[in-house]
């Protein structure tokens, strides 16, 4: 690097501090340091005065004292005498399941969307653009409080499907609708292990049967390709493929004895069958019209981001229009596409916390609402909410790295 | 040998035949209809689609809003006056206006002071906004917070004078200095900002009348949508500036200054806004000084300032990546220092790229400004899911006040991003 001034010569003076690009970078960072060292000496200073005026103290231990509060929806056992940690695992538990539908069904509404807005229907091309302008621009607050009305205010109660002539009728008679959730048919194992009660294990087992079910398609397609490169015949593997799929699971679910469990009136309410309550239906819902919006916007930026040459040179190839899609346009447009999708997932997980508005049992409504105000412990509770979204936020933004890093051009 | 032909062919024809309209299938809207609605049998299907889904979405909410009723007192004289039609009862906004619009504590015969803020806003906001207007306008700009301030809130007008003060002193002092070294005059105006500041302390308090002018509103009685508009302004605002020092920091070569830069932004994007916003409630209180009481407001700001800065230095700094690296070198052989090359080369163009995506952080800030309602201050949406929805009279008109809701953050934040299209085009000068 050639030299920004001269070598000064002649003794050391205080100016040359900040003068002289020698001295200058280092001037900074120790005057740096020094505010941020006295703000946060004056903040803890504070804190700690505030904290012996107060008679408190940091501690986490009412994490282990019963909550003492019931929880309407839980993926794990819970009652009021479980601790406090336990109550926020269930809300950990339900952000997580909030947030993991709600991506998913955000993709599919923000992939049909974003396409559509690009389809030549000029109809449907003008009804996909309100739809995201209107959605993108109105508060996701606003949306869920509208959905969560719809689903009490305007649902029929359970007593309007009582009767011979009720008001209201099941769907298929499987599907309830209902002010108070929708029920929809439970699946249970009568010859699981633990009994019809079942036990955590028999879905595992089902999970566990279906990700070999997933390497092994993969397996057999690699063969495909190899045999394709070999002799240049691609091998039919759709028939085995779909062999893979069902022949195991169909098999393991009739050994554990799948039944469902359709729900049913009894006395003032449905019973029997899976509830899925209104908080969970209105954060889940919209959460996914909301990102959606977004995701289709993303969708049509990396389709158009796909130069209109790659198409023509396809289309040259002699390719037909959905092998187009599906070898060249897809492949490069999801290169644009997805590093922005996983920041809307992230924007999910993070709006999930929404759900103190409506009353669904997330770790801001457990940890952050009812523990905090019954314990009075704002700190430690609001410092572990901010280590859990934290956290979660640092896994995805890893994840995305390492797609990232699996899908950028190679280039010199 | 022109006539050679005149006895074999029996007519030839002298002026052409004037160009006949085309046929009907293939001009006007019937061929606009053709090629952009029923393309093919599987696109006139999806345009059936879309039509039916349209009638059944007009078809259910045209008939309520065109019957509904304005004038009644409650939503059961709403009904007596429906009589069993569907109709909307606007009623409950003609009735609840000034409650949704600045909350329900602001003093009534005060509605005119926030009234004539808004209004000056928009005097304030035009010339940053269209710079063609005559540049004198940025004074009302530079003195619109004062003034708004002492309009909102009321109370002893010295202390916006003594605020206004320190920025005029600050601004002398660095205007003195800045062609000595950007450093500084940078320091030397805060120094002298801070100075007066600490004077003013002193002096405000004895200047005070016993009956201020515009009588003194404290925060907690702000409220309804002027809430959301305060916060949404004042938040992107004080953002903006915040932002850019992030950015800068991020990108520089001193470590420790990038650290603490990479770690409060990369803290602030990883929560949610709600969180912070606890913070601003139930936590902050316990940092400042026990003798202390921080408005709820001004807490709330400031993590709200905090949260829009983050997400604006990464808009930034995508800006600053984006630039050629040859600006820098230009600037750099040109011997200007750092505070010039970023002042006069580097963040001018930076600004301008990452234009969109400031706009659309701060369209979604003004949208999370809706969520000081979940730490129970009134804004619009906490004004109609508390005080307007419990009142006996109005318990169930939900489609109104939320639509009504919906309506006003639609026109707000669809004219902004329009806004910034307009502006994009506007400051395309690289015509390639």
């Amino acid at each position: 690097m050639s030299t920004l001034s001269d070598p000064q010569q002649g003794s050391f003076r205080l100016s040359m501090l900040l003068n002289d690009t020698r001295y200058r970078s280092a001037t900074l960072q120790v005057i740096a340091a020094i505010i941020l060292a006295a703000c946060l000496f004056y903040l803890y200073s504070n804190l700690a005065e505030n904290l012996r005026e107060a008679g408190l103290n940091i501690a986490f231990d009412f994490l282990g004292a019963p909550a003492g509060y019931d929880i309407n929806q839980t993926l794990i056992d819970y009652n009021s005498q479980s601790s406090n940690l336990r109550a926020a695992m269930v809300g950990i538990l339900n952000t997580l399941l909030v947030a993991f539908l709600a991506c998913i069904t955000a993709t599919v509404f923000g992939v049909i969307a974003g396409v559509l807005r690009l389809s030549n229907n000029w109809l449907v091309r003008k009804l996909m653009a309100v739809y995201v302008e209107i959605f993108r621009n109105i508060p996701v607050l606003i949306w869920i409080i509208i959905i969560f009305t719809i689903m009490t205010a305007v649902m029929p109660a359970p007593s309007a499907f009582r009767g011979d002539d009720p008001d209201s009728t099941m769907l298929f008679d499987l599907f309830a609708f209902t002010n108070r959730g929708v029920y929809i048919p439970g699946p249970y194992f009568t010859r699981g292990i633990g009994g019809e009660d079942g036990s955590w294990i028999n879905w595992l087992l089902v999970i566990a049967t279906m990700v070999a079910a997933l390497f092994g398609t993969r397996a057999v397609t690699a063969r495909a390709e190899a045999k394709q490169a070999a002799t240049g015949v691609r091998p039919n593997t759709l028939w085995i493929n779909l062999a893979i799929w069902f022949v195991p699971i169909i098999i393991l679910l009739t050994i554990l004895g799948l039944a469902w469990d359709i729900p049913a009136l009894s006395g003032f309410n449905f019973g029997g069958g899976l509830k899925i309550g209104g908080p969970l239906i209105a954060l889940w819902f919209a959460l996914s019209i909301y990102t959606g919006a977004f995701i289709a916007e993303n969708v049509r930026a990396g389709i158009l981001a796909v130069s209109k040459g790659q198409t023509e040179a396809a289309s040259a190839l002699g390719l037909r229009p959905r092998r187009v899609m599906s070898l060249v346009v897809l492949p490069q447009a999801l290169r644009v596409i997805i590093p922005p999708l996983i920041s809307q997932y992230l924007n999910i997980t993070k709006n999930s916390s929404l759900a103190i508005a409506v009353g669904y049992a997330d770790i801001t409504a457990t940890l952050g609402g009812i523990t905090l105000n019954q314990t009075g412990r704002a700190i430690e509770c609001v410092l572990l909410l901010m280590a859990f979204y934290l956290i979660i936020s640092l896994l995805i933004s890893a994840g995305m790295n390492v797609y990232n890093n699996a899908v950028k051009l190679k280039e010199r | 040998m022109s006539d050679t032909h005149a006895e074999s062919v029996a007519f030839v024809r002298e002026t052409a035949i004037p160009a006949s309209e085309p046929p009907a299938t293939a001009a006007g809207p019937i061929k606009w209809m053709r090629e952009n609605l029923f393309a093919t049998p599987a696109n006139a299907a999806l345009t059936i689609a879309a039509a039916y889904v349209i009638y059944l979405i007009l078809a259910s909410t045209l008939p309520w809003i065109l019957n509904g009723v304005w004038n009644a007192d409650s939503l059961t004289e709403c009904r007596e006056i429906l009589q069993g039609t569907s109709g909307a009862c606007f009623a409950v906004l003609v009735e609840r206006w000034p409650q949704l619009l600045f909350g329900f504590k602001y003093p009534q015969e005060e509605y005119w002071r926030p009234l004539t803020a808004f209004i000056l806003m928009f005097v304030a906001l035009a010339p940053v906004l269209f710079f063609d207007l005559p540049r004198k306008l940025l004074i009302v700009t530079a003195l619109f917070p004062f003034v708004a301030y002492w309009l909102i809130w009321g109370g002893t007008i010295w202390t916006p004078i003594m605020a206004l003060l320190g920025f005029v002193a600050g601004y002398l002092v660095y205007s003195r200095f800045v062609t000595r070294s950007f450093a500084l005059g940078f320091f030397g105006g805060v120094a002298a900002a801070v100075v007066v500041w600490l004077i003013a302390g002193f002096i405000v308090p004895m200047l005070a009348p016993e009956t201020p002018l515009l009588e003194a509103v404290p925060s907690r009685d702000l409220g309804g949508y002027m809430l959301n508009m305060m916060l949404g302004l004042t938040c992107v605002s004080l953002s903006i500036p915040l932002g850019i020092a992030l950015a800068l920091g991020r990108q520089s070569s001193m470590p420790l200054i990038k650290y603490i830069c990479v770690v409060f932004i990369e803290f602030i994007r990883g929560v949610p806004l709600i969180t912070l916003l606890f913070v601003a409630s139930v936590m902050l209180a316990y940092f400042f000084p026990p003798e202390a009481t921080v408005d709820l407001f001004l807490r709330v700001v400031i993590m709200i300032t905090m949260f829009s800065s983050a997400y604006i230095a990464e808009v930034i700094r995508g800006g600053l990546a984006a630039l050629p690296k040859g600006q820098y070198e230009a600037a750099d052989s040109l011997g200007l220092d750092y505070a010039q090359a970023m002042r006069l080369i580097i963040l001018p163009q930076a600004l301008k790229i990452s234009i969109p995506g400031i706009v659309n952080i701060a369209v979604g800030l003004f949208k999370d400004t809706t969520l000081v309602s979940v730490i129970s201050m009134f804004d619009i949406v906490g004004m109609i899911r508390g005080p307007i929805l419990a009142s006996t009279e109005w318990n169930g008109v939900y489609w109104e006040l939320l639509g009504f809701a919906c309506v006003v953050f639609f026109v707000v934040c669809y004219s902004i991003s329009q806004y910034s299209q307009w502006l994009e085009r506007r400051l395309a000068t690289d015509h390639r």
